[in-house]
């Protein structure tokens, strides 16, 4: 019904579950993400968030359940895979650059070897880019000679160049120096401001208040509730959520 | 008021650091003292007894004889050359071959398991025949079917054997090369929308192979000497030049002439495996900042 196109959202899941083993991570996930739209997962280590990026970014298969985008399914048989994560960015909490290449080979290797972009073409989007980030003079570091919240700007712009339709991003400032996260939040704001579609797990709820246009509540593999985050934060309907709200607020983390 | 205290040096915890330090000194001299004496006593104990033994002339005249030393080197010399060369070829096709065998076995996905099978079976198949067994049944059994089209030569066949069971061997070091990189190495290539050899062969085999250096450089020092093995196979490579001549004259020199020759080669290449291996390391702890 809603698998129209300008009528369907950007990205859509529908009852997903996901198991390792027999460990049930997610438990029927219902989540649906406009386009242009900003949302935040939270929820308590181990809810699943990660894994819910992970499967809509197809790098772990979904037992159940389907995954839209743009109101076509991507978890069905027969889908390219390759083609869908050309449409997709994630960002993950550990960077993931790859250390053997400099931050510039690290950010064209997809433009050239999935799109097929010749290299001068590659690098001066790329340079774009990264001049847009603030680390046009780190194009030809390795990774591990520059800090990690360069490190973490050099993984959103690698995640960017291929232009993707959806930005994932996974804890990015969890890994990063207190005084580190600042550049990197700053970054996604502006993304946000854009109008980059953006879904992002997070534990900085600050943030999310700012940035998320919604928040989605995870516990145990389910959505307990969404909602625009002036009304999820200060008055949550789920008696979980109150809890975890109120553990973070003892952590001082709100 | 306190800078006389620190002037004599009255500070317990400094005089500590001083004694520790002086007995370490005195500790280092007497290694080496150990150390020089114990090689003394060693080799030259061995030289005594070699020397003093009531054969000793008879086999000096049998294995260290000038003459002959001379006489059977240009030979022995002749036949390393083309140990040199068969050496080349393998290595050669050994890092290819254990290249596409490990690659095969790293491939995930149902689609891909003919090719994980297939590279399973070859690595236990090639690595549970001894060396030796190997280049007798291809260098004498494949010839001997008398197949049109195959290579008759017992070199090429040599060759096989060596390069089928040396790649086995590097095929298993390259996959725990490539085990070793993390596995969000290998997701981050496939998020950029490449394919699963694509990710291999840019992300992860380059660091893979960086890991696994070291292993490779020690088979190849191994391989060098494995390649006087093609002997059995009639081939007139060093050591079967040293036999020849030995057969002929009943003279041993011969096999020392040829050993010297691969000492020569595998000596120089472990003290530069070695070397390798120790600034790698100390490369890797200085760029883990
Ligand atoms: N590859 C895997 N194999 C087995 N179990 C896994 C795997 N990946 C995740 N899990 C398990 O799934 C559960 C959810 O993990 P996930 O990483 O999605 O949680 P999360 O919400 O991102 O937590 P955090 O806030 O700590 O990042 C955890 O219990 C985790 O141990
Ligand atoms: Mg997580």
């Amino acid at each position: 019904m809603t698998s129209k196109p300008g009528v369907a959202s950007k990205l859509e899941l529908d009852n997903v579950h996901k198991a390792f083993g027999d460990k049930h991570v997610l438990n029927g996930i219902n989540l649906a993400i406009d386009e242009h739209e900003v949302v935040c997962l939270i929820g308590p280590s181990g809810c699943g968030k990660s894994t819910l990026l992970r499967c809509v970014d197809l790098l772990d298969t979904i037992d159940q359940g389907d995954i839209r985008l743009d109101g076509d399914s991507i978890t069905a048989r027969g889908i390219d895979g390759n083609a869908v994560r050309r449409r997709i960015g994630i960002v993950f909490q550990s960077y993931n650059l790859f250390p053997h290449m400099s931050v510039l080979d690290n950010v064209t290797l997809g433009p050239r070897r999935a799109l097929g972009m010749d290299r001068s073409e590659a690098e001066a989007k790329a340079m774009e880019l990264l001049d847009r980030f603030g680390l046009a003079d780190k194009a030809q570091d390795y990774p591990n000679r520059i800090s990690g919240g360069q490190n973490q700007r050099a993984a959103i712009v690698r995640a960017l160049i291929g232009d993707p339709e959806i930005l994932l991003l996974d804890e990015v400032t969890s890994a990063l120096d207190p005084e580190l996260v600042g550049e990197v939040l700053g970054v996604i704001r502006d993304l946000a401001s854009r109008g980059m579609t953006m879904v992002l797990a997070t534990h900085e709820m600050g943030f999310a208040r700012d940035v998320a246009n919604r928040v989605a509540f995870l516990h145990e593999g389910k959505v307990l509730e969404t909602a625009p985050p002036a009304e999820l934060f200060t008055n949550p309907t789920e008696e979980r959520t109150k809890q975890f709200l109120a553990r973070v607020i003892e952590a001082g983390r709100l | 008021m306190t800078e006389p205290k620190t002037k004599t040096s009255g500070d317990p915890a400094e005089r500590r650091v001083s004694a520790s330090s002086a007995f370490f000194a005195e500790e280092g001299a007497k290694t080496g003292i150990i150390a020089v004496a114990s090689t003394v006593i060693f080799f030259g104990g061995a030289a005594l007894l070699i020397s003093r033994s009531s054969n000793w002339p008879n086999v000096k005249d049998q294995f260290f004889n000038p003459e002959n030393f001379s006489e059977s080197a240009p030979d022995v010399i002749d036949g390393f050359w083309l140990n040199i060369q068969l050496f080349f070829w393998a290595m050669l096709i050994i890092p290819l071959l254990a290249m596409i065998v490990a690659v095969m076995r790293s491939l995930r996905g149902p689609a891909f398991m003919p090719l994980r099978l297939l590279a399973v079976i070859y690595t236990d198949l090639f690595r549970g025949i001894p060396l030796y067994l190997l280049i007798v049944v291809l260098g004498f059994g494949v010839p001997a079917l008398q197949i049109n089209g195959l290579p008759t030569s017992p070199a090429f066949w040599g060759i096989a054997a060596l390069s089928l069971s040396y790649a086995a061997y590097t095929a298993e070091i390259y996959r725990s090369g490539i085990d070793a990189v993390p596995e969000s190495q290998r997701s981050s290539a496939r998020a950029l929308g490449l394919t699963q050899w694509q990710s291999l062969r840019f992300a992860v085999l380059p660091q893979a192979v960086r890991n696994v250096v070291p292993a490779l450089m020690n088979t190849v020092v191994s391989l060098q000497k494995d390649v006087a093995l093609v002997s059995i196979l009639g081939i007139r490579d060093a050591v079967r030049e040293a036999e020849i001549y030995k057969t002929r004259t009943f003279n041993y020199t011969s096999y020392i002439v040829a050993t010297l020759l691969f000492l020569a080669i595998s000596i120089p290449l472990t003290r530069f495996v070695d070397w390798y291996i120790a600034r790698d390391r100390a490369e890797r702890s200085q760029s883990q900042v």
